[in-house]
């Protein structure tokens, strides 16, 4: 089984470095911290340099001549240099950490705030272990560079810059000899860059399915167990794995081949001071003092130097995450609100109308609904029917916009549902799923989620409804009880009555359920049902149903058959007239006849 | 969130010797020291027993960074002797000394930068190998841990553990071990060369590390502390994006969002907070190295300048000292680096080791005994079984002995938590009975193999999870390996041949993520294919037919039936259609049998019993 990484809809391919220059309205709160880093790197590294060449005014003065008067001057000015440059290490750090760590939390903010409004459309193609990686380990790649890599590829960059000055006041030639050594780094880099990026991509991406497959390995337990198919998994994840191992490896060659060039460089340079600077002792053109601070200096200038490369990988990494964090960022919310939305009359009815719904997945060409008309007057209960896979689960997320039609139109109360403000519609509007999830929290807040309008009562109202009160309040805690992933784990059945009553939580006028008695048992099921019935009483609802007993909650019936209602009518005329529906619905009597038998 | 936090509070508080065991220590972040220092030991254990197999690989690193320091050593060295002979000789006409001594060090540079690559490539892979043993290791193991294992310990942790955690160790491996290795081997020859070099001035440089050993146990100490926090805090960050990007209908529907985007808020700030703090102690740290060497710099230079006057020591010496003094210290920075990621790993490896020393609690028979050969489906018997999900929590099957014989299809009828599931679970060996036992053809669970297990007896749950793959890929997994034709033949028994048929890609469609592409009753015909394929001569099928229209759940049934024939069978079913087809129905009611009857003579049942009493409902719904 393969994990589609990369889906066809992703905006053009960006380059590495502007996604990296996208980052800076993450930065720019944090601007003066940054700089003020950048600054204490560089005045640090500025006493590093001074250190050496006081030195040589050591060895060169009090040394050379023997007179030790100016020593003590000249020792603590190596201490203050010295304890400067410390300070300063501490200043860069502080300062720092506060803006690395800042940007990353925001990022991770509104990756999440993003995620949250893209359409289900999106969550069905991408598979979250590649979301989880990009909220997890890109972004703490990117806090990384942020902290370090970015300063110091400024910083290393100015050093060396500035070294190399130093270089040449203290003698051309020497200058000269590190500047040609150093300028092969500019070629290596450019050839490195282009390979490493595509590794880098390559193992972030392989980092990513290895998280789907880690996912999937443990919300499919149960089947796994079932099937003892866990060892079959396994051998996929150590496939997986020993990919990733593999381009891991090229990465560690590619980079130790740029290291090894590197470093050798700034050693090329020294050997030919050392050779340079013996012939100029020996004919008197330059002083011991002076060697010594130039090999210190070119000492100094090793790391910046040979950082370059460490740096360059650094950079490359997170420009990669960027990538991948804003592919994720540019995926664009189909579903939003309107410019100018419509309000809703103010005795919101509830009149539920299909007119002419078209719709087809993105991306396919077969459509699922093809003209779908159907009224659902005000305070009406409607069941629709059809068989597996007829598109009424489709139809459903076309009220609350969880999905939008590709023709026609959905309207309540008149009004198109695209023209209403997306967190009306969704007040107006409550679904309960046929998979009802749970969330990792207390069952008032399971029931209440999104509502913030919604008191106790309105929750305990609700639980009644679902003939859910009695089994919340033999939970140890009763509603403050903490069910969901992390918690109690309820039984199917409890888990459908739960969702049911987050549906009638906010007092809906629309009520849109989808088979919602599937897992109940009998007399379960009728319990639910009739308090079903109270609510429905004052409620438009669209029921999606299975079951003769749940299409007895609907005044009406919508039989669904190739993409259109196909007919309308109280489930005793569609018994008698509707050959399809019979076939759907009709519990005929070889099923009595065997009891009977 | 003020509410109680999970059944782990119920659980009754464990001894002293238990508080540290498994996985138990891992929310807690103020450890007491014993308790510490046994999570610390066994996280080193782990990391010892992934670095033996492949000691040789460490051993021909570690060789091959000594040889590079030793190399890269002898820079200062030659650059000493450059001054101290090769410039007086080249000043009195002989340069052979210093030609020796710049080939000799542009010799050094370059073995340096060859042995560099070369520590690199072997280091690599010796922690990609480490890191690809402990991935297989975790995985595998959390697919052995039973099921109760998991419904406590939840998956967003686990994925954490096999995400986050390794990675941490990858960064320890990739940076950390190259900066430690470094470090102490520069560290320790540069002391030897400076103690060679001159005693005591060596002896004073090295006083200096008095006051870095201790800010080095305070450091590790903090920023232990602080990155145990960063684990927690970016598990539950991932528990949370678990969590909605599963549940994303539900969170849109029910404008979940901004409720959501406070929670995440909360976890977001924590993991920040702790970053934040082991950065500082960090800058603190580095803080002082730097100015206990610079410091020690400014008094060797004091020191040696003065004595070299006094003619007491060689200016050459005084200089190779500046220039080892700061190679001295840099790789203290590197130090830190390495107890960053030190720390770091270790947290993540305490909470890795905690769940590699979690003990399934079904385990697979030591010694396993076969199975006897059966045509007609298995006998399944329970033997005196009581159970209950936790030692102490309440008993949710009362002790009671049932007997399936071979080829019979049960039905298990009753109300929601009466203990159905439970049963069936108990049957495909989820749970063992902490009393009694279950018993397949004779044999308890427990002495039979797991694959054998597995072969023989097939649970289809209502939720089918289907993985990312082929609506194919999804089918074999009952049985890898099996041909397509075998696939499509399973398909077409249990009715979803059709619709699969349909599909733009037929049965090479990718299902998308959970199956997203099909629908819940599409779903569950897939499911259905599978156990099909499986073949096994036991199905329990705990409401596998909840989603189904009832022509496609009539189909399904008749294929059962021609199916079970030859099997043996555990149905659950809330329809009364489903239960019809039965041999036996069982009524289960607050974890007892009630009722035990063929389905007839439950009708008939002349007091008017329970199934009689579900029936005349059902009946009557249909009307």
């Amino acid at each position: 089984m393969k994990n589609d990484t990369i889906d066809s809809h992703q905006p053009a391919r960006n380059t590495n470095l502007d996604a990296l220059r996208r980052l800076s309205p993450y930065l720019k709160p944090v601007r003066g911290r940054m700089i003020g880093s950048a600054v204490a790197v560089l005045a640090s590294m500025m006493c590093g340099l001074l250190i050496p060449l006081v030195i040589q005014r050591i060895l060169d003065g009090p040394v050379a001549t023997g007179d030790t008067s100016a020593l003590g001057w000249m020792v603590a000015a190596v201490g203050v240099l010295g304890a400067a440059e410390a300070l300063l290490f501490f200043t860069r750090r502080r300062l720092i950490s506060g803006p690395s760590t800042r940007a990353e939390a925001e990022l991770r903010k509104d990756l999440y705030h993003h995620l949250q409004r893209l359409p289900i459309a999106f969550h069905d193609r991408w598979q979250s272990g590649q979301l989880l990686s990009r909220a997890v380990s890109d972004l703490s790649t990117l806090r990384r560079f942020i902290a370090f890599a970015l300063i110091f590829l400024v910083v290393n960059s100015l050093t060396l810059v500035i070294g190399l000055g130093v270089l040449f006041l203290l003698d051309p030639m020497l200058g000269l000899i590190s500047t040609l050594c150093a300028a092969p780094l500019i070629l290596i880099s450019t050839l490195y860059e282009s390979r490493y990026a595509v590794l880098a991509r390559r193992s972030q991406d392989q980092n990513g399915d290895l998280a789907t497959t880690v996912e999937e390995s443990v919300l499919g337990i149960r089947v796994l167990k079932a099937f003892g198919r866990g060892p079959h998994l396994a051998a996929r994840f150590a496939e997986q794995a020993r990919e990733l191992r593999r381009t891991e490896l090229r990465k560690v060659h590619v980079v130790g081949l740029l290291w090894g060039a590197i470093i050798v460089l700034p050693e090329i340079a020294i050997g030919g001071q050392l050779l340079y600077g013996t012939f100029g002792i020996a004919n008197g053109t330059m002083t011991v003092g002076t060697l010594v601070a130039a090999v210190a200096v070119a000492t100094y200038l090793r790391w910046p130097t040979d950082s370059i490369g460490w740096l360059l990988a650094e950079t490359n990494q997170a420009a990669t995450a960027a990538m991948r964090y804003w592919e994720v960022r540019d995926a664009e919310i189909t579903i939003t609100d309107p410019p100018v939305p419509r309000r809703l009359p103010a005795t919101a009815r509830g009149h539920l109308r299909f007119e002419n719904v078209r719709f087809a997945h993105p991306g396919s060409d077969t459509e699922i609904l093809r003209g779908v008309t159907l009224d659902v007057r005000p305070g009406e209960t409607v069941a629709l029917v059809g068989a597996t896979g007829s598109g009424k689960t489709t139809l459903t997320a076309l009220v609350p916009r969880l999905v939008d039609v590709t023709g026609g139109r959905v309207t309540v109360d008149g009004v198109d549902v695209r023209d209403l403000e997306l967190g009306q519609l969704r007040r107006v509007v409550a679904t309960a799923f046929e998979e009802p999830v749970l969330f990792s929290a207390s069952v008032r807040e399971n029931v209440a989620l999104g509502g913030t309008e919604v008191d106790e009562d309105d929750v305990r109202q609700a639980l009644r409804v679902a003939a859910a009160e009695d089994f919340v309040d033999a939970l140890p805690w009763g509603l403050d009880t903490r069910i969901g992933e992390q918690g109690l784990s309820l039984s199917g059945g409890q888990r459908q009555r739960l969702a049911l009553a987050r549906a009638v939580v906010g007092r809906p006028s629309v009520l849109v359920l989808d088979d919602p008695l599937s897992a109940l048992d009998v007399h379960t099921e009728a319990e639910v049902e009739h308090a079903l019935r109270s609510v429905l009483r004052d409620v438009t609802a669209l029921v999606v149903a299975h079951r003769p007993s749940t299409v007895q909650l609907a005044d009406r019936v919508a039989m669904l058959s190739g993409g259109r209602i196909t007919a309308v009518g109280t489930h005793s005329d569609l018994l008698a007239g509707n050959a399809e529906y019979r076939a759907l619905l009709s519990t005929d009597d070889d099923a009595r006849s065997e009891v009977v038998a | 969130m003020s509410a109680p936090t999970n059944q782990a509070d119920q659980v009754t508080t464990p001894g002293p010797d238990e508080q540290w065991r498994g996985v138990a220590a891992e929310d807690v972040t103020e450890l007491d020291a014993v308790v510490g220092a046994r999570l610390q030991k066994r996280s080193r254990v782990l990391l010892a027993s992934l670095v033996r197999p492949r000691l040789w690989t460490a051993l021909l690193a570690l060789a091959l960074v000594v040889t590079e320091n030793l190399v890269v050593l002898a820079g200062p060295l030659m650059i000493a002797i450059t001054i101290d002979t090769g410039i007086p000789n080249a000043i009195d006409g002989d340069t052979a000394v210093l030609a020796w001594c710049v080939g000799g060090y542009l010799a050094a540079g370059l073995g340096g930068a060859a042995l560099r690559f070369a520590f690199l490539k072997v280091s690599g892979r010796f922690g990609q190998d480490v890191l690809l043993d402990l991935r297989q290791r975790v995985f595998g193991h959390a697919q052995r841990l039973s099921l109760s294992f998991h419904e406590d310990y939840t998956s967003g942790k686990v994925i954490s553990r096999l995400t986050s955690d390794i990675d941490s160790l990858h960064d320890l491996l990739e940076d950390g071990l190259d900066g430690l290795l470094t470090a102490v081997l520069s560290v320790f020859g540069i002391a030897v060369m400076l103690l060679v070099l001159d005693l005591p001035l060596g002896l004073l440089v090295l006083t200096g590390l008095i006051p870095v050993v201790l800010v080095t146990r305070w450091f590790y100490l903090r920023s232990r502390y602080a990155y145990r926090n960063t684990r927690g805090a970016i598990a539950k960050i991932i528990v949370q994006f678990v969590e909605t990007m599963n549940g994303m209908r539900a969170v849109q529907a029910f404008r979940r969002e901004s409720r959501n985007e406070s929670i995440l808020a909360g976890f977001n700030d924590e993991f920040r907070g702790a970053n934040k703090r082991a950065l500082d102690v960090m800058a603190t740290f580095t803080m002082t190295v730097r100015l206990v060497g610079n410091l020690s710099l400014a008094l060797v230079l004091a020191i040696g300048a003065v004595r070299v006057v006094q003619g007491g020591l060689e200016l050459g010496v005084l200089t190779a000292f500046t220039l080892y003094l700061r190679r001295f210290y840099d790789p203290l920075d590197e130090l830190a680096m390495f107890a960053n990621s030190y720390t770091s790993a270790i947290a993540a490896l305490e909470k890795i080791s905690g769940v590699l020393e979690e003990r399934p609690t079904v385990v697979d028979p030591a010694s396993p005994v076969a199975l006897p050969p059966a045509k007609t489906g298995r006998a399944v018997t329970f033997d005196g079984v009581e159970f209950r999900y936790s030692t102490g929590g309440p008993v949710v099957l009362p002790r009671f002995d049932l007997a399936v014989p071979a080829g019979q299809t049960v039905a298990l009828v009753g109300a929601t938590g009466a203990g159905k599931s439970t049963i069936a679970k108990l049957v495909a060996r989820f749970y063992d009975p902490p009393s009694g036992r279950v018993a397949l053809s004779g044999v308890d669970l427990r002495s039979v193999a797991d694959a054998e297990l597995r072969r023989a007896v097939v649970m289809v749950t209502q939720e089918n999870f289907l993985f990312a793959g082929s609506v194919a890929d999804n089918i074999a997994l009952g049985r890898p390996g099996a041909s397509r034709a075998e696939i499509e033949a399973a398909a077409e028994a249990v009715g979803a041949d059709e619709f699969i048929r349909a599909l733009p890609g037929g049965y090479d469609t990718d299902v998308r993520k959970r199956g997203g592409r099909l629908s819940a009753g599409q779903r569950q015909l897939v499911a259905f294919a599978r156990a099909f394929l499986a073949d096994p001569a036991v199905l329990v099928l705990d409401e596998a037919t909840s989603s189904l229209d009832v022509p496609t759940e009539r189909a399904v049934q008749r294929a059962l039936e021609s199916v079970l024939a030859d099997r043996t069978a555990l149905i659950i079913a809330h329809r009364l259609s489903t239960v019809l087809i039965a041999d036996r129905v069982l009524v289960v009611e607050g974890g007892r049998i009630v009722e035990d009857g063929s389905p007839a003579e439950l009708v008939e049942h002349p007091a008017g019993g329970r199934f009689a009493a579900l029936h005349r409902t059902w009946l009557e719904s249909l009307a």
